[in-house]
């Protein structure tokens, strides 16, 4: 596998809602606001698609607004692509890796892989995919989980959101690799739909160790059409959220319509591994400086 | 009053909910891989005490709480409020029976107590971590007897009852932990 590296700014930027991109002032020819990459998802994929074979990289990444004790606005995702890998055959090597990177600091059980339908129903007593927002209410009423002022509770996904993460995350990998996967259509972000399932599905997954999110892996999605579909859709969101509106990567689209081989890609959150394998509470334990003491 | 946004959440700070002051005892920043981010906070309720949970949207914002903490002099009770004085400005207040609780046992006159004002009106109030007070009254114990038995109830001049060795006699003055209730030793007057 080929180790790239790509740039952390682009003129484009991630249109996904949730999250937020950090913009800098670029004075040089042709200035304008340039962007700081939330993931290098997009250049790697520009690389897949002309020709690179399986590439991987560990790249410096930035998300706004995020500062917690898992959450630091600055932070490194290892990320990786494998040309003809679905996102099972991706799921094996990574429990590959964090076994080997793993062993002898945590003792793990067997790893456990989840449907997203299944989990909910396990753990929240709830169908994602039949559920009504009254349903739902009934649900999070049981957790004794009140929705935050000013969520929009007429629709599906805010509660979703909120049971995923206050009441299913927090059962996720206990003692062992957890995978979330086949999500709702609405939370595919870059995966490809599986149609031929009933309900359909989002060939993506997420890995949890210990209640904490380690991974998010896709079976990447190579339609260029829907993918700009996908990114206009998540922009009028924006403009409903009166949240900016981004400028969707036209490089990336060009290198999905010149053709992106069938493959899997994730990244995962290698900060977070690191806080893990030394068995600490926060990742001001991993970080030299967190973002309070930058 | 100022509006805090979840940016600035952090434990200690006081924020309006429902329209009762509360602190916020925990802060945790949640965030499913690519969903909405909240906020989920533990707050306790500065009138009740009660904890609770409570989520908030990431970037919401919150109204805060005039709730001060001060270090006011207890002056003296007279039958329904207990009265405090500010050791520099002399301006005084009366605490009512629901800021003072259980409390009232530890007050003794001339102590720095700790009132947290909630709009200027008391909300809670708290005693020295250690007072001295004089026993008005225990039972008799026996002459040799060592700190380490079983002890015996005595009565306070602020009105609590605290275990205290077998040794220690009614008018002697004690050192008292308020936080735990605890006899810590006899003081010489």
């Amino acid at each position: 596998m080929l180790e790239v590296d790509t740039p952390a700014l682009s003129r484009a930027a991630v249109t996904d809602p949730a999250l937020a991109s950090f913009a800098v002032d670029w004075h040089g020819p042709e200035p304008g606001r340039l962007w700081l990459q939330t993931s290098p998802e997009y250049a790697m994929k520009r690389l897949l698609a002309a020709g690179s074979g399986p590439i991987w990289q560990l790249a410096k990444v930035f998300r706004d607004g995020e500062a917690g004790r898992r959450h630091n606005p600055e932070f490194s995702l290892l990320e990786w692509y494998r040309p003809g890998f679905d996102h099972h055959a991706l799921m094996d090597e990574v429990i590959d890796l964090v076994s080997e990177l793993l062993a002898g600091r945590r003792a793990l059980a067997e790893p456990e892989r989840i449907r997203y339908q299944d989990a909910f129903l396990q753990h929240a007593g709830v169908d994602p995919f039949a559920a009504d927002v009254p349903a739902l209410r009934v649900a999070c009423t049981r957790h004794a989980l009140v929705p935050p002022p000013g969520m929009p509770e007429a629709q599906v996904e805010p509660w979703l959101d909120l049971l995923l993460s206050h009441v299913i995350e927090p059962r996720l990998g206990c003692g062992r690799l957890s995978f979330l996967y086949d999500y709702p259509p609405a939370q595919a972000a870059l995966a490809c739909i599986r149609r031929d399932e009933t309900p359909a599905v989002g060939s993506r997954f997420e890995l949890y160790l210990d209640g904490v999110e380690l991974a998010n892996g896709f079976h990447e999605l190579g339609d260029a059409g829907e993918q700009r579909a996908r990114f206009e859709a998540d922009n009028r969101a924006r403009v409903r959220a009166a949240l900016p509106v981004m400028p969707v990567d036209e490089a990336l689209l060009a290198a999905l319509a010149s053709g992106l081989p069938a493959c899997a890609g994730v990244a995962l959150g290698f900060d977070r591994l690191l806080m893990l394998a030394a068995n600490a509470g926060g990742l001001d334990a991993v970080l030299a400086f967190p973002v309070d003491r930058a | 009053m100022a509006t805090y946004s979840t940016n600035e959440f952090k434990s200690g700070l006081k924020i309006m909910l429902d329209g009762d002051p509360y602190a916020i005892v925990e802060n945790e920043f949640v965030k499913p891989g690519k969903g909405q981010a909240f906020n989920r906070v533990r707050v306790r309720n500065l009138k009740s005490g009660r904890v609770i949970e409570r989520t908030f949207k990431s970037g919401d914002s919150v109204e805060g709480a005039d709730v001060l903490d001060i270090d006011m002099q207890y002056l003296y009770c007279d039958g329904e409020f207990w009265h405090f004085m500010n050791p520099t400005s002399f301006e005084q207040l009366a605490a009512d029976a629901t800021a003072v609780g259980d409390n009232a046992r530890w007050l003794k006159e001339n102590d720095l107590c700790q009132l947290t004002l909630w709009n200027g009106v008391p909300l809670s109030v708290l005693p020295p971590n250690f007072i001295i007070a004089r026993i008005t009254e225990t039972d008799p114990g026996l002459k040799g007897d060592t700190s380490g038995g079983g002890g015996k109830p005595a009565t306070l001049e602020t009105g609590a009852v605290v275990r205290v060795p077998l040794f220690v006699q009614t008018d002697e003055v004690i050192k008292v932990d308020t936080r735990t209730g605890e006899y810590v030793s006899r003081v010489k007057e």
